[in-house]
């Protein structure tokens, strides 16, 4: 029953990884994309978490909590890309 | 037009120690669970880069004033001597010795120069991300 039910979840999970992907190859604009490729790693993140309550293992908690932090700063670098043009200023007056 | 980006810079102060301590976590956890010194500075490094990208490269090296090329070379150095040690102990190459010690506070740990041998692998990782980062940053 529990097996099912973690199936079924993760079925849904990759199936909305595939509508996403439909949006990063398909989205019109740049932040389409970025916003596409965010939602993707916290799907990620939620599968991961489903795949180790099947395998019965806690050895991927920090797969989980790497792949947000890297999630996170990749979002934002891409953000930063889009408003400025660079990610990385030399020397900035703020 | 003036960019503003407060709430950008204010989570990334706050974001910086969960990710560093985070970091420190790994490598201290990798003994037994997943984890150790190549996470742990990637880790680390992943941290830095985010007030690099709030912030700018002038700011950060000024808050953590770290020459990373000599930070490759210190790590280079402690895993090596680590691993030379044995050598003047009439022992083989790369023979770790660990042993149980009772700490004020913790109580009984085992400490083992395997961790030593992990933090020269930690410095060097974090040296030679922040030195790529670094120099393609200032690269115009």
């Amino acid at each position: 029953m529990k097996e099912t039910i973690l199936l079924i979840a993760l079925t849904l999970f990759m199936v909305a990884i595939a509508i996403l992907l439909y949006r990063v190859i398909a989205g019109p604009t740049l932040p389409d994309r970025a916003i596409a490729l965010d939602t993707i790693g916290v799907n990620l993140i939620s599968a991961i978490a489903i795949i180790s309550i099947m395998l019965q293992t806690k050895a991927f908690l920090e797969a989980i909590l790497i792949l947000g932090i890297l999630s996170f700063i990749g979002t934002i670098a891409f953000s930063k890309f889009i408003e400025r043009g660079v990610i990385v200023e030399r020397k900035g007056d703020s | 037009m003036k960019t503003n980006d407060v709430i950008l810079q204010f989570t990334a102060k706050l974001v910086f120690f969960i990710i560093f301590f985070y970091a420190v976590h790994i490598f201290f956890a990798g003994h037994y669970t997943p984890g150790g010194g190549f996470v742990g500075g990637l880790v680390t490094a992943s941290a830095i880069v985010l007030l690099v990208i709030a912030f700018d490269i002038k700011t950060v090296q000024s808050i953590i004033p770290i020459n990373y090329l000599s930070l490759v070379a210190v790590g280079l150095i402690i895993a090596g001597g680590t691993a030379a040690f044995s050598m003047f102990m009439n022992e083989p190459f790369f023979t770790h010795y660990f042993d149980y010690f009772y700490l004020p506070l913790i109580g009984k740990t085992s400490l083992h120069t395997a961790a030593l041998f992990d933090l020269g692998v930690y410095l060097v990782v974090v040296g030679v991300t922040m030195t790529i980062i670094q120099t393609i940053g200032e690269d115009e």
